[in-house]
């Protein structure tokens, strides 16, 4: 069967306001609404289209966290992916394990295509694609904001700093998404109750022989410097004699 | 204790981008580093020049191969793995190029990575933005083992130039994946300043209401030798290309001036500008966050006052 994998991961929400902890051991999660990372939803719809466009059959999610990531798994069940895969750990989980538990589940399903987000909006380390597709040593194609694919190769357009960049890479291979790729669908009601009936199964590192072994020691978390307050202008000639002022112009 | 330090050149094949001088600031701050900088390219023998030349380089190395006319990160990853056992870093910019491409790296060396590296406090400690730049996080690596790192060049001043490096070619025979192929890429032509290492940069946001719009900011950033950017939502609602884009998911900046037009000021988009020296905010909505960041605001319609602005300027 033709499936896609999808990996995603439980992120505090976009829209929340990030406060640190005053022991700077982290920030404050207690209370705080959790989603799927806004990238990785966008990977998921990607699947989803490809899939409906009848491309592939199945669309796996799979995430590597804590218990709490199934709620994350259940709107992707309920947003249309066929089964979840569950890869239960605790504590930091870097780049490095994400992308080498994502690969014993490569080596199970044997998926044409993994979509990943670009990078994830807490840590935003922006590694587990492309340390994937290293230790799977098939291509990879960041920052995706087209996709088109034909029988054993993928044409993707990237969103470089440069422009626009087209590659064409052989399948399978590894995709991560930047903003413009698509819309998410809004998840409705009837499709949350079906989701709970979907497959979702839980595995653990130490299963798939995965040793969590964290390189990077998080020392400590600190809020950002403030900007001065600064000064209001009343019209142009006032802000162009400001400007003036601090020899900016 | 010594360092030996890698730096992934990025270039165009004849130009040296300005990213990889702000590695070599980066790099001078571990503490011993000898530094060394590799060039990846079909003939390299014109960026070798430029990066020999940056004060603080020990050492110029050339990789070339037919194969690497562009910087496909699963053709170059195997050929900088090749040379990279004497080095205890291994650093490139935080660009979209340094992003592809060394995390590719860092897989196959099996390392970790640090992600945009704002400071260095030890050859083993680092500090990087989280979450946004809403935290910043100190993490440390163990003395043993190689650490790949990718250097958030708003944070550094280029290395200035002076040097005279030696230049070397390595020999590399690794077989190279063919699975990865540079169909094209499409980039406006334009006589501005680059967006991420222009002095001055006006941005604009969803206000300007159309790409029409945008013409009053490029004529005004013409008569202040400025280049232009824009917001997300410009960006989404197709009024400016998306290599304009600045926060977050875009251009990282730090120029002296960074003007905000009709930009509410999210703070995916305040990540991006918060090293600009000078942040001129000017916008409808006196509520708009951007004016919490902002050292001078300008509350009226940008329709008007661009024009004058610009009015202003032209008399002098």
């Amino acid at each position: 069967m033709k499936r896609i994998l999808v990996g995603i991961k439980r992120v505090v929400d976009y829209n929340v306001r990030i406060r640190v902890k005053p022991d700077g051991s982290g920030v404050v999660t207690d209370g705080v609404k959790m989603s799927i990372n806004p990238f990785d939803e966008i990977a998921l719809e990607e699947a989803l289209r490809i899939k409906e466009r009848g491309v592939v059959e199945e669309v796996i999610v799979a995430t590597v966290g804590p218990a709490d990531c199934q709620q994350q798994l259940r709107t992707a069940l309920a947003m249309g992916a066929d089964r979840a895969l569950h890869v239960q750990a605790d504590g930091v989980v870097e780049p490095l394990i994400a992308a080498r538990a994502l690969l014993k589940l490569i080596e199970r399903e044997q998926p044409l295509l993994v979509i990943l987000g670009k990078q994830a909006i807490d840590d935003d380390n922006g590694q587990t694609g492309q340390v994937l597709a290293a230790l799977w040593n098939r291509p990879q194609a960041t920052y995706a904001s087209k996709i088109e694919l034909s029988a054993g190769t993928a044409r993707v357009t990237r969103e470089v700093d440069a422009g626009l960049e087209t590659l064409e890479v052989d399948l399978p291979a590894v995709i991560t998404t930047d903003l413009r790729l698509n819309e998410p669908r809004y998840v409705k009601l009837p499709d949350i109750m079906k989701a709970k009936k979907k497959p979702l199964d839980t595995l653990t590192l130490s299963a798939l022989g995965v040793e969590q072994r964290q390189q990077l020691k998080l020392v400590r978390f600190e809020p950002p410097p403030q900007r001065q307050k600064g000064i209001r202008v009343q019209d142009a000639a006032e802000l162009l004699a400001a400007l003036k002022k601090k020899g900016v112009l | 204790m010594s360092s030996h330090v890698l730096i992934v050149a990025e270039h165009d094949g004849t130009r040296l981008n300005a990213s990889t001088a702000k590695c070599v600031t980066c790099a001078q701050g571990i503490p011993g580093a000898q530094i060394t900088i590799v060039v990846c390219a079909v003939d390299a023998s014109a960026v070798a020049a430029q990066a020999a030349a940056l004060s603080g380089v020990s050492r110029v190395l050339c990789i070339e191969n037919a194969a690497n006319g562009h910087a496909l990160a699963a053709v170059w990853a195997p050929q900088l793995l090749a040379i990279a056992a004497p080095f205890s870093h291994v650093l490139g910019p935080s660009t979209t190029f340094g992003k592809d491409l060394m995390a590719r790296i860092a897989g196959l060396l099996g390392a970790p990575q640090v992600s945009d590296i704002m400071a260095i406090e030890s050859a083993t400690r680092f500090r990087r933005p989280v979450y946004a730049g809403n935290a910043i996080l100190t993490v440390e690596s163990s003395a043993e083992g190689k650490l790949v790192g990718t250097v958030r060049t708003a944070s550094f001043e280029a290395a200035a130039g002076g040097g005279a490096a030696p230049i070397e070619k390595a020999a590399v025979s690794v077989e190279l994946p063919t699975h990865t192929r540079f169909v094209s890429v499409s980039a406006a032509k334009s006589d501005r300043p680059d967006l991420q290492t222009a002095r001055r940069v006006i941005s604009g946001g969803r206000a300007l209401g159309s790409a029409e719009g945008f013409k009053l900011l490029y004529s005004l950033a013409d008569k202040l030798g400025a280049a232009v950017g824009a917001s997300r939502a410009a960006v989404d609602a197709g009024y400016a290309p998306n290599e304009m884009q600045v926060g977050q998911t875009g251009k990282i900046i730090a120029p002296e001036l960074y003007v905000a037009v009709g930009i509410s000021g999210a703070i995916q988009h305040l990540t991006g500008i918060k090293d600009a020296r000078t942040i001129v905010a000017i916008n409808k909505d006196s509520e708009a966050p951007i004016f919490e960041v902002a050292d001078i605001g300008l509350v009226g319609d940008l329709f008007q006052i661009i024009p004058e602005i610009e009015r202003l300027v032209g008399a002098g």
